[in-house]
Formats: C-alpha cells, structure tokens, sequence
C-alpha cells in the first residue's frame, strides 16, 4: 500500500512542480458566510453533488442547522441520508477502498478552505476542461491532472482549454492557458453557474470555521468594552500620577 | 437621611476592616505576606521616567498566564497520538463549549508571546539594560527566550498538521548535521526513526509539563534578579546612586500604585490587540496559523515549501543563508549565542542609546531592521535571490555584533579603517570561496549591502569622529 502510494506520489511530482510554475491567476470567490441563504443553498449543492464521494467528517448535521437556521426537521429531510441522527458528521458514502477507483481517497472537506483558501475552491471547481489524455476524460486548470472527475458538467457544460504558445525571455517556448470555450451548454448560464460555484464555496467557508461569525460580533462586544475599561483606567492613571514630575 | 443611619453604616465598615487587618495580622505573624507585597510592589522603587518599551516585561508576564491557563484546557480535550491529534483539535474547535476561544487565545497567545518578547528584548537593547550590575538579568532572560523557543517548537508539533509534521522533521534533521553522534541524537529526540506518535507523545509531555516547569523557573530567576539590581531606564541613569535621607531614591516612585496602574492601561490596549486578532484574524493570514497545517500530518507527501512560523523566521533565514548544512547550524547557534555574551561584546560605559552618539543609534535602529528583514526572509521560498539576501542580512545581524565591540571604546583612525578592510575582506573572500558563476552580478550588487554598512558604521566615523562621540548624561532622570 505504502509502495502504492510512495510509486503515485513519484510520478505526481512533476504535475506538482507544474502546478507551481504555472501560477493561475484565482478568481475572487467573494465569500460571504453572513449571507444564510447562499450557505443554504451551498449546504443543499454539498450534499447533492460533492457528498458522494467527499466526507466533512468534522461538521454535525445540527450543528449546521442550527447556525443556518434550520429545524431538525428540515435538516433531517433536505441535507440528512435516511436513516442517520441529527447529532451524526458529515460521512460520505464512499467505501474505504475509494482510492482504487480514483487512484486517491477523495479527501475530506471540513478544512478546504482554511486550507487551500476559497479563491482557489471556487476557481477550482468552474476550470475542468476537455482532455481526452486523462481517465476521467477531464483534467483541471487549477490542480493538473486531478483525479476528481467534472461533478458539476451537466451544470456549467463542457469546455475546451485554449493555450497560447509563449517566447520566454531565454528563447524556451512555453504553453500558457488563454482562455476557455464552451464546447457544449450545460443546464445553468454562466452566471447560475458561478451563483451556484459561489454558494458551495461560502458552504465550505462556514464549515471549516464555522465559529467565525460568533467571533465577529463577540469580537466587537470586547473591544468595545475595553474602550471603555480603557478610559476609567487611564482617567485612574492620570489622578494617581498627578503628584508625578 | 439621619445620622444614626450614617453611624451605623461607619460602625459596619469599621467592623469589616478591623476583621481584614486582624486576618492580614494572622496570616504575617505565620507568613511573610506584608513584608513580600511590600518589598517587590509597595517599597519596590523604580525609575520614574519608564516610556512605552516598558509595559512590555509585565505583558509577557500576563502573556505566560494566559498560555497556561488556556494551556490546561486545551490538554483537557487534546489527544496526543498520531491518529486523533488532528482530530482532537478540530473537535475542540468545534464541539468544545468556548473550545475555539480557548484554542484562540493559545495559538495567537503563542506568536503575541514572541512579538511581545522581542520589544522586550529590543528594550534592553536600546537602554543597555545588559551591562553592568544586570549581566546575569540579561542572562536569565535570554535562557527565557531560548526555552520559549524549544517550547514553541514542541507545542506547534501537537496539531499534527502537514507543517507541524515537516516543520518538526526539518528542525530535528538540523540535529543530524553534527559530526559522530547527529544522526544518532536526532533519533534520540524522535524516539523514533521519523517524526511519530512517539515523537508526538513525549513532545507533548515535554510541552505540558517539563519545559513550562523550567520556564516558570527562569521567570522567577529573572525577576528576582531584576529585583536585586533595580530597573534600568530610557536614560540609562542608576537612580540608586542618588538617594534622600530615608534611602529612596530621587527618581523612584514605588512600583505599586505608579506601575501596577500604568501598566493595568498598557494590558488593555495590549488585550484589545490581542482579542481584535482572535476574534477577527485568528490565522493573521497565515502568519500565526499557516494554511498547510489545516492539512492532517502525511508522512508521503512533502509540502512544496517547508518553513517555520514567524517568530523563527530571522534564525532560519541565518541558517538557510549557508549552504553547508553544518556550518549553517553552526551559526545560527553562534547568532543565538552572541546575545548571551552581549554584556562582554558591548562594554561601553553608557548605557542608554540617547547618549552615544548618532552613529550609535542609528546602528541599534539598523539592528532592529536586519531582524525584520531577516524574519520576513524566512519565510519565502528559498530562491538563489533571497538566499543570497538572507545571506547579505545575516552578516549584517553579525555586524552588528563586530560594531558594538568597536563602539565599545574611543578608537583610533586607523583602527576603524582597519575594521573596515578586515571585515569587508572576511565578507569578500567568503564570497570566492562560494563563487557560484550563474549568480555573480547578484552576489556584486548584494556586497553592497554589507559594503555601504560597514562604510557608513565602520569608515565614517574614522574621518567624522564627532559621528560616534558620546553626549553627556543627565544626573538625573529626564522625561521625554
């Protein structure tokens, strides 16, 4: 297994060091996780598209309604697999043995965005492009020769990658991404389509933090009261120092 | 309103204070209890004319509370293996009641913990708090910073993320440079042949327990010896050479009220800092928490780039600025070590910067500067560029060294342009003996950098002397 993995690390290398020198410029994913509806929605897309084979293992099913304002009811009928408790984590249903199929156990998402930052989510996810090369039949823009198959294709529709060869400054040619072209449409515009891609990215922006709005208005509470404490303290200091020369 | 009542109320506190002195009375007649408060607080005297650098020994008191006692609750739902570790935090994170807050205030206490000991320690610099009678104040103090170092590096171990795992396999391999026994130490330290859950288990023990043992310890040292010898001051004046008929001194006001509520106004606005970054900037954009260690530990994937956090970015760019593995440890050792000999190396009998001369100054400022420039160099991939800058700056951070000890005394005209050829020619002849013939104009333009240093610190007072000439000191303290 070990071997297995060392032998497919190897062989990812240069992908990754293609990855570094390619530097694509991210999108701005405009996160906002105080907008509930998006984190709704995005919460509903998650369940649908990305659970199948992704897990957020340290996100509770109440947890998630209760910070978004859901009943247990309504979590337990629109984001929850029958059967399941409230108080249960986001598991997948995929089966240990995951990486058979995909080459990588789809990795769990609780922490994406704190790890790779939402930019690069919500970029990642609208850059799958044609290439009949790869086994899923699509590769990525963002991570090369990803092992994630195009999820969200019926929606955003199929497209090409179009390169552009380049003169380095040292006379080398290089393969520079230009622009994308829509092969086929899918069922959204382009505009439901980046809605929905924002959605999900403000989703995996709750959930990896999920404490950060209670942080914001807790936040302001303290400060605010050591503004306060701040000037009886100082107005003390001055009394106190006054005889001071 | 009638006086009975008036009477009555009087006749209720005079009970309750007459019951609290008696309790006071009690307990000194079996503990010296007065006699303590009175001798470190109320009869302490120090200097009057404390400036801002000054809060900066009792936030790192207050910082060192704040550590342990979030400290202990995090260990209260902490696991420290290699297979719950990760988990354990997020769970704390998440299902601890408050557990984020907690874990908050530790993690950004940990970095504020560094911030606020370098000011600190830039303090002493700048004042000359290092020299006579306060050598061993000093010494205490730098053993404070390195402990706090090794208990940083054990604690950012615990998450078990992908940059605590590496981080700590870069930091130990570092063990495995020295000649003969390396290896064998660095295995020592692991416990293990990789950085393990046996790593991770006695790290743990070590960071809960031994280290914070040892750094209480030193804190008590310091302060018992600062204590002895009486607080420097922004003008480097011992106010205890001028003393009234009681034996107080003329500049000294008493520690408590003066400094306890002085400093009560500079915790808060530290504390106000301090909680605008947890509640609003808890990973301070990767600085305090790094984005890779949202990542569980994988011992099979190296991250594209390994560097410490912040606080030891000015070392590690002093080690990376060597290509000898050896030699680099060597000296980022020998860069750690030169604060301890620091009393020897600058025996100038002026303590404080505003009094020695413009050049003087200025040096310390740069001094300061190297280290940010250092720190930040730290932290970037390490490209011929930058590791031909952190080179340039890590010869500035030894300069700075080399100038004090020649600042330390009047010196001749030609002692100076001596110290100038002799070092220049050092930095010079390292460079051929690392000539490297794709990055020449690189290495010509970056001589530069130790080249203006030294002409301006080194060769212009040898024709300006007036540039290092000191002013006179104050008899007494002054406030500026």
């Amino acid at each position: 297994m070990k071997k297995i993995l060392c032998a497919l690390f190897l062989t990812l290398l240069p992908a990754l060091a293609f990855a570094q020198d390619e530097g694509v410029t991210l999108q701005n994913a405009n996160v906002d996780v105080s907008n509930t509806a998006s984190v709704q929605r995005g919460a509903k897309y998650f369940v649908n598209y990305c659970m199948g084979c992704h897990s957020a293992k340290y996100v509770r099913y109440n947890r998630v309604g209760e910070d978004l304002g859901l009943t247990d009811t309504q979590v337990e009928s629109y984001l929850m697999p029958a059967g399941g408790k409230i108080s249960d984590t986001m598991e997948s249903a995929m089966p240990d043995d995951a990486d058979k199929w995909f080459g990588r156990q789809p990795p769990d998402l609780s922490l994406e965005v704190r790890n790779r930052g939402a930019d690069w989510v919500y970029t990642y996810l609208k850059s799958f492009y044609l290439d009949g090369k790869s086994k899923t039949g699509v590769n990525n823009l963002v991570l090369p020769n990803a092992a994630m198959p195009d999820v969200l294709w019926s929606m955003q529709g199929l497209q090409n990658a179009v390169f552009k060869t380049v003169k380095e400054p040292d006379g080398a040619t290089e393969h520079v991404f230009d622009h994308f072209e829509q092969v086929s449409p899918g069922r959204m515009t382009p505009e439901q389509f980046d809605k929905m891609d924002r959605d999900i990215t403000n989703f995996l922006a709750y959930i990896s933090e999920p404490t950060q709005l209670e942080a914001r208005s807790l936040g302001l509470r303290v400060i605010g009261f050591l503004i306060v404490f701040f000037l009886f303290a100082y107005m003390l200091k001055r009394e106190i120092w006054k005889k001071i020369h | 309103m009638s006086t009975e009542t008036e009477n009555e109320k009087r006749d209720f506190l005079d009970v309750i204070s007459g019951w609290l002195v008696g309790l006071r009375d009690w307990i000194d007649a079996r503990f010296p209890l007065t006699k303590f408060w009175n001798e470190q607080l109320a009869q302490y005297y120090a200097p009057k004319n404390f400036n801002f650098w000054y809060f900066f020994g009792s936030i790192a008191l207050l910082v060192l509370v704040n550590q342990i006692l979030t400290g202990i609750f995090l260990a209260m739902n902490y696991k420290p293996s290699a297979a719950e570790a990760f988990a354990s935090v997020e769970y704390i994170m998440r299902d601890v009641n408050w557990g984020w807050l907690i874990r908050y205030m530790h993690s950004v206490g940990a970095s504020m913990f560094f911030a606020v000991v370098y000011l600190h320690m830039f303090r002493g610099v700048m004042y000359g708090s290092y020299k006579k009678p306060r050598e061993l104040l000093w010494i205490f103090g730098v053993l404070i910073y390195v402990t706090l170092m090794a208990e940083a590096f054990m604690g950012y171990l615990l998450p078990w993320g992908q940059m605590s795992y590496w981080g700590a396999q870069v930091i130990i391999s570092l063990f495995g440079a020295i000649p003969g026994i390396g290896e064998g130490l660095a295995q020592w330290i692991r416990g293990d042949f990789t950085i393990s859950d046996i790593t991770l288990n006695r790290f743990f023990a070590l960071h809960i327990v031994a280290v914070p043992l040892i750094l209480i310890g030193l804190v008590v040292f310091h302060l018992i010896a600062l204590h002895e010898v009486g607080s420097n001051n922004p003008d480097g004046v011992e106010i205890k050479k001028k003393k009234d008929a009681n034996g107080i001194p003329l500049d000294g006001i008493p520690f408590h009220p003066y400094y306890t509520i002085k400093d009560i106004v500079g915790v808060i606005v530290f504390i106000a800092i301090f909680a605008a970054i947890i509640f609003f900037a808890p990973g301070m954009h990767g600085l305090f928490l790094e984005p890779a260690n949202f990542e569980p530990a994988n011992a099979l994937k190296t991250p594209p780039d390994i560097h410490p956090l912040w606080y030891f970015g000015p070392f590690y760019a002093i080690l990376r600025s060597i290509p000898n593995k050896l030699t680099g440890v060597v000296t980022m050792g020998l860069a750690i070590f030169l604060l301890f000999l620091l009393p020897w190396i600058d025996k100038h009998p002026i303590k404080s910067l505003r009094y020695r001369g413009m050049l003087y100054r200025r040096l310390v400022i740069v001094f300061g500067l190297t280290f940010i420039v250092l720190g930040f160099i730290g932290m970037q991939l390490a490209t011929p560029f930058w590791a031909q800058i952190g080179q340039r700056f890590a010869e500035l951070y030894f300069l700075f060294y080399v100038t004090s000890w020649v600042y330390s005394k009047p010196r001749s005209r030609g002692f100076l342009i001596g110290a100038f050829v002799v070092v220049m020619g050092l930095i010079s002849i390292g460079d051929l003996l690392g000539w490297d013939p794709s990055e020449v104009t690189l290495k010509l333009y970056s001589w530069l950098i130790p080249g203006i240093y030294c002409a301006i610190f080194l060769l212009l007072p040898a024709f300006f002397s007036k540039l290092v000439e000191p002013e006179a000191v104050p008899e007494r303290v002054t406030f500026k």
